[in-house]
């Protein structure tokens, strides 16, 4: 499918706001809780510097796609998000069609803030709904209920132009069957995006003590494959299959943004503790920034920005990264660019055992895919094409 | 020479079984004498390495000179060589026993006759010695002196009337050994100082200064600095550089003469060249009553030894090697598996040998290493009439081509306090063991029991001590070798077979070996992407199989926007770990699940 390897990933700016209102039992994600308030001026400041300095890595680029993650990006005033947004315009070249997402909480949702946020540009929200049953959503440990959730999700349709909402499934005890009707009910709530993420435990997290004092059982390995395959069908009858490992959209709906990242393409990482990957000097480096907040806030405004390590990546880092993320998506790589980056093929041997197991399958006559059975086990597929 | 009458020249072992005193005792013993000065004094002297020290047994044949004033007015040489009171170095303490006319038995009172204390009190008596029982550890509160000399007399047949009683620890009667040594050992045999030299190589080891040192016990004529001597079993000539006597510091003197003990060096290559029981004797004028002559050292259990890391593999070659030097007994040849790569087939005097080179391989060397099953030497009789034998299940021959097979048996026995009995005699039963003898000597039964050598390398000594809570005391002898209705089990992973994991097995213990290892491997072996099958067979025939179903899920859900990074890392472990893995066909079977499978507990 020579289609893929001719499509232009894009390039992509993300911003990281690291603030929530309150941590989530299961998070692990860059984000804090702070009793004061966030000096959001002092904040808006120092992402406008370290944009300006990561333009002169950059050089002029034309911006595909622009993501203010979290954390809970909502928590920023409208203002706030209008000085990023402006910020990156005068930077790099905006299009008029370029895709702007905001992630937002139900919680922290009014309407005043969402039209704020469309005027300053935002035209795509991603909002953690996380659950449709207040139980689930205590479990959770979320701040909205399930009223709050479905309230934000109309006013969300009213404001922007596209929406797209999260919800955690393979929660302790849920059954194919209650998830399937839970999933149903959100789908008829649904825009044209959805992203379904099964529940992880992830190290350092609440649940992940909670589960090693035996407190918290998660559905083991043949429940979580129920699972996801009930949610891949039941997303495919419903008009929103899968695109990506977790994530569903109708065809054009797709997340721009995400798409960049698993494409492998370009991006640039602001704020604290984000990551780029960006072409500089005709190689791929690697960025990242400083994770707690203040701390990035000091050496940005000492200094011109957060950025605490980077790195050129290897052939094999570059081809393993490219495996890792491409795989994911339903319309999978394109071999001859995996040649490229990695300057060998994958193994035949490699290829002809997978196939035969009926994990993958070719594309066109130089695109490689994980098929529905081996999307299940794509990280021991990867593992196995990868060395 | 140095100028002792015979009969003022004592020289003597000491046989007990593990832990009854007998190190203790020879601290003792050179302490009183003065041998060392106190700040000279460690404990253990004898036991040279650190293995020796820690697991308290002597691997290597060790002397020392005694200089004793006895009661009688009179001075008297006292030699004592000290010997591995182990089965696995039967041959080497027999030699020992050799050099000596009389032994102390000593016997630890609070706990009796064991298994060991049989074993050597057997040797000596099989050397002619005369022997002197000494209970041990009389100071402890649960010593039963008189019980244990009963016991003496009835499963010894000892006459124990006469047995003194110490306490090696606290010195209490060690002073009455040292008379008892004096008056109850005999000298030395009438030996001619003018007569051609004989002498007999009582042992040798690898010393980083003076080279190959040579331990040994003149018979008759004269052994001087300077010398050429003459090895009758191996033919080789050598030049004496240096006599001396160990006090235990190596003390040079001008010769040796008939019933004196003492080393030599004579520029000797390697500990190799020399032969555990060989004859010395003077180049120009030579012996014409050479000693029984030495037996070749005969590995009896075999097996593999391969770096967990294949770059190790030089570092491995290099340290067999220089055990090899200090150990002849031991011996090497290069092996390749499929499962385990390159490494060594290692041939052993027994399990305990094995354990000891193993771990010095480990401790001395920091040595990461694989060890396959240990393996016994079969016997393969072929239909052309010839024989071969068999020191690694791999290299059996096509079936069709065997007519029989034989396999090596041991003599066993068994000491322990009756309550285990039963238990014991259901292992030994289990393991095709056939009675041949049960006494008892108070509440201890004495067991003796025929069984197949494979049967005993197969866990049976940690079973032993697990059933009888560490109570039961085992030695074995090498007899004889019987046909066995043997059979080759293959292990087969998807298919594919193993080398590593195939063995010889009776026909009737193949069930459940193979069951348990397709278990084992179950648990071992990660899930892939496929189901595996593992199996064990005999022939064509599957006698055992497990599945290993194939993964069901493993997919990370989320994705941490651009941060790719700790995802590849990931990977790059998950591809490190699969380094460490060797392919099978489709499968990947991780070094730790053969390290584990082959572990020989069940
Ligand atoms: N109470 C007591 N302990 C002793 C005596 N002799 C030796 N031991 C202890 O018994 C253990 C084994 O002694 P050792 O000399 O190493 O025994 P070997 O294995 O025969 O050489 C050591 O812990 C000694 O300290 C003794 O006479 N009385
Ligand atoms: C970067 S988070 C931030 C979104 C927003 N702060 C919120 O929680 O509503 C994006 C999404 O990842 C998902 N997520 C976070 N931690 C997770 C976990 N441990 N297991 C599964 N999904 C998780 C949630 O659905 C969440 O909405
Ligand atoms: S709100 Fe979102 S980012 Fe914040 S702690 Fe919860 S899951 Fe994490
Ligand atoms: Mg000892």
């Amino acid at each position: 499918m020579t289609e893929i390897l001719d499509r232009d990933p894009g390039f992509g700016i993300y911003v990281h706001w690291p603030f929530c209102a309150a941590k989530c039992p299961y998070c692990d994600f860059n984000s804090h809780v702070r009793h004061q308030p966030v000096d959001q001026v002092r904040f808006g400041a120092a992402f406008a510097r370290e944009l300006a300095t990561m333009r002169q890595r950059t050089g002029p680029r034309e911006v595909t796609s622009i993501f203010l993650g979290g954390g809970t990006p909502s928590l920023m005033d409208p203002q706030t998000v209008g000085g990023i947004l402006d910020a990156i315009a005068a930077e790099w070249t905006v299009p008029q069609n370029v895709e702007i997402t905001l992630e937002a909480n139900p919680s922290s949702v009014e309407a005043d803030r969402f039209r704020g946020y469309r005027m300053a540009g935002v035209n795509r929200v991603s909002l953690g709904v996380q659950a449709l049953n207040d139980k689930d959503l205590r479990f959770l440990g979320r701040l909205h209920d399930v009223s709050e959730a479905l309230h934000a999700i109309e006013l969300a349709r009213a404001n922007f132009p596209r929406l797209s909402f999260d919800l955690i499934y393979a929660r302790p005890g849920q059954t194919v069957e209650d998830w399937s009707r839970e999933l149903e009910r959100a789908i008829s709530y649904a825009a044209d995006h959805l992203s379904l993420y099964q529940l992880t435990i992830e190290q350092g997290t609440p649940f992940f003590a909670l589960r090693a004092a035996g407190k918290l059982s998660v559905p083991g390995a043949e429940q979580a494959a129920q699972l996801y395959e009930a949610t891949q069908a039941v997303t495919a009858a419903q008009g929103l299959p899968a695109y990506e490992i977790s994530n569903h959209a109708k065809s054009g709906a797709e997340s721009r943004h995400n798409l960049i990242y698993w494409r492998y393409g370009e991006y640039v990482g602001v704020g604290p503790g984000a990551h780029g990957r960006f072409i500089e000097n005709g190689q791929r480096i690697v960025t990242f920034t400083e994770r707690v907040p203040e701390t990035w806030l000091d050496l940005v405004e000492r200094k011109g920005q957060g950025v605490t390590g980077g790195e050129t990546l290897s052939r094999v880092e570059e081809a393993d990264e490219f495996l890792l993320m491409g795989l994911r998506l339903v319309e999978g790589i394109n071999l001859v660019r995996f040649e490229k980056l990695a300057g060998r093929p994958l193994e035949p041997r490699r290829i002809a055992v997978l196939r035969e197991e009926g994990l993958i399958e070719p594309v066109g006559n130089s695109g490689l895919r994980a098929t529905p059975a081996g999307m299940v086990v794509l990280d021991a597929v990867v593992a196995d094409l990868a060395r | 020479m140095t100028k002792t009458p015979l009969s003022r020249i004592r020289n003597f072992s000491i046989v007990a079984h593990i832990d009854h005193g007998k190190s203790t005792l020879a601290d003792r013993l050179i302490q009183m004498t003065g041998s060392l000065e106190h700040r000279e004094m460690k404990e253990q002297i004898l036991d040279a390495m650190d293995i020796e020290r820690e697991r308290g047994i002597t691997i290597k044949a060790n002397t020392v000179r005694l200089e004793y004033d006895a009661r009688d007015g009179q001075h008297y040489v006292l030699n004592l060589i000290d010997t591995p009171g182990h089965v696995d170095f039967a041959y080497e303490v027999s030699r020992s026993l050799a050099a000596c006319e009389g032994s102390l038995l000593v016997v630890d009172a609070s706990q009796g006759v064991e298994a060991q204390t049989l074993a050597n009190v057997y040797q000596a008596l099989d050397n002619d010695h005369e022997i002197v029982p000494v209970l041990n550890k009389v100071d402890l509160p649960a010593a039963e002196p008189e019980r244990v000399k009963q016991q003496i007399e009835d499963v010894i047949g000892l006459d124990a009337s006469n047995a003194l009683m110490i306490s090696a620890k606290t010195g209490l009667g060690v002073e009455d050994v040292l008379e008892a040594i004096v008056h109850r050992l005999p000298p030395p045999r009438e030996g001619e100082a003018g007569d051609p030299l004989k002498a007999l190589l009582v042992d040798s080891w690898y010393d980083a200064y003076l080279g190959v040192i040579v331990l040994v016990r003149v018979i008759d004529g004269v052994l001087k600095k300077g010398q050429t001597v003459r090895m009758l079993g191996t033919g080789a000539k050598y030049q004496v550089d240096r006599v001396g006597v160990i006090t235990p510091k190596m003390v040079m003197v001008e010769s040796l003469g008939p019933g004196e003990i003492g080393f030599i060096t004579a520029s000797i290559k390697e500990v190799a060249d020399t032969r555990v029981g060989d004859t010395i004797t003077e180049e120009k004028r030579q012996t014409t009553r050479p000693l029984p002559g030495f037996k070749p050292a005969q590995p009896v259990v075999f097996c593999g030894l391969f770096p967990v890391d294949a770059d190790d593999f030089d570092d491995l070659r290099a340290a067999v090697g220089k055990l090899r030097l200090n150990d002849a007994s031991f011996s090497y040849e290069m092996e390749s598996s499929a499962a385990l790569g390159f490494g060594f087939r290692c041939g052993f005097l027994g399990l305990l040998h094995l354990e000891i080179i193993q771990e010095r391989l480990s401790r001395e060397f920091d040595l990461d290493l694989i060890a396959t099953a240990p393996s016994v030497v079969y016997r393969m009789n072929l239909i052309n009439g010839e024989q071969i034998e068999l020191h690694n299940p791999a290299d059996m021959p096509d079936v069709m081509k065997i007519a029989s097979i034989e396999e090596p048996w041991i003599r066993a026995t068994i000491l322990t306090p009756d309550e285990h009995l039963g238990a014991i005699l259901k292992l030994c039963q289990d393991r095709r063991g056939i009675q041949a003898d049960l006494s008892y000597a108070g509440s201890r039964a004495m067991l003796v029991y025929d069984l197949p050598l494979n049967e005993v390398v197969f866990d049976f000594y940690d079973r032993l001590k697990s059933i009888s809570r560490g109570y039961a005391s085992f030695d074995y002898q090498l007899t004889d070798y019987r046909e066995g209705d043997l059979v080759k089990m293959s292990i087969l992973v998807n298919a594919e077979p193993v080398d590593a994991l195939s063995m010889l097995v009776h026909r009737s213990q193949a069930d459940k070996r193979g069951r348990v290892m397709c278990e084992k491997l179950k648990d071992l072996i990660p899930q892939h992407l496929f189901k595996i099958p593992i199996q064990a067979a005999i022939g064509g025939k599957v006698i055992a199989r497990e599945t290993i179903s194939a993964l069901r899920k493993d997919v990370t859900a989320k994705c941490y926007g651009g941060d790719v990074t700790r995802k590849r890392k990931l990977l790059e472990k998950q591809k490190e770990g699969k380094k460490r893995m060797r392919q099978f066909g489709k499968v990947e079977i991780p070094q730790e699940a053969f390290i584990q499978a082959l572990k020989m507990s069940d």
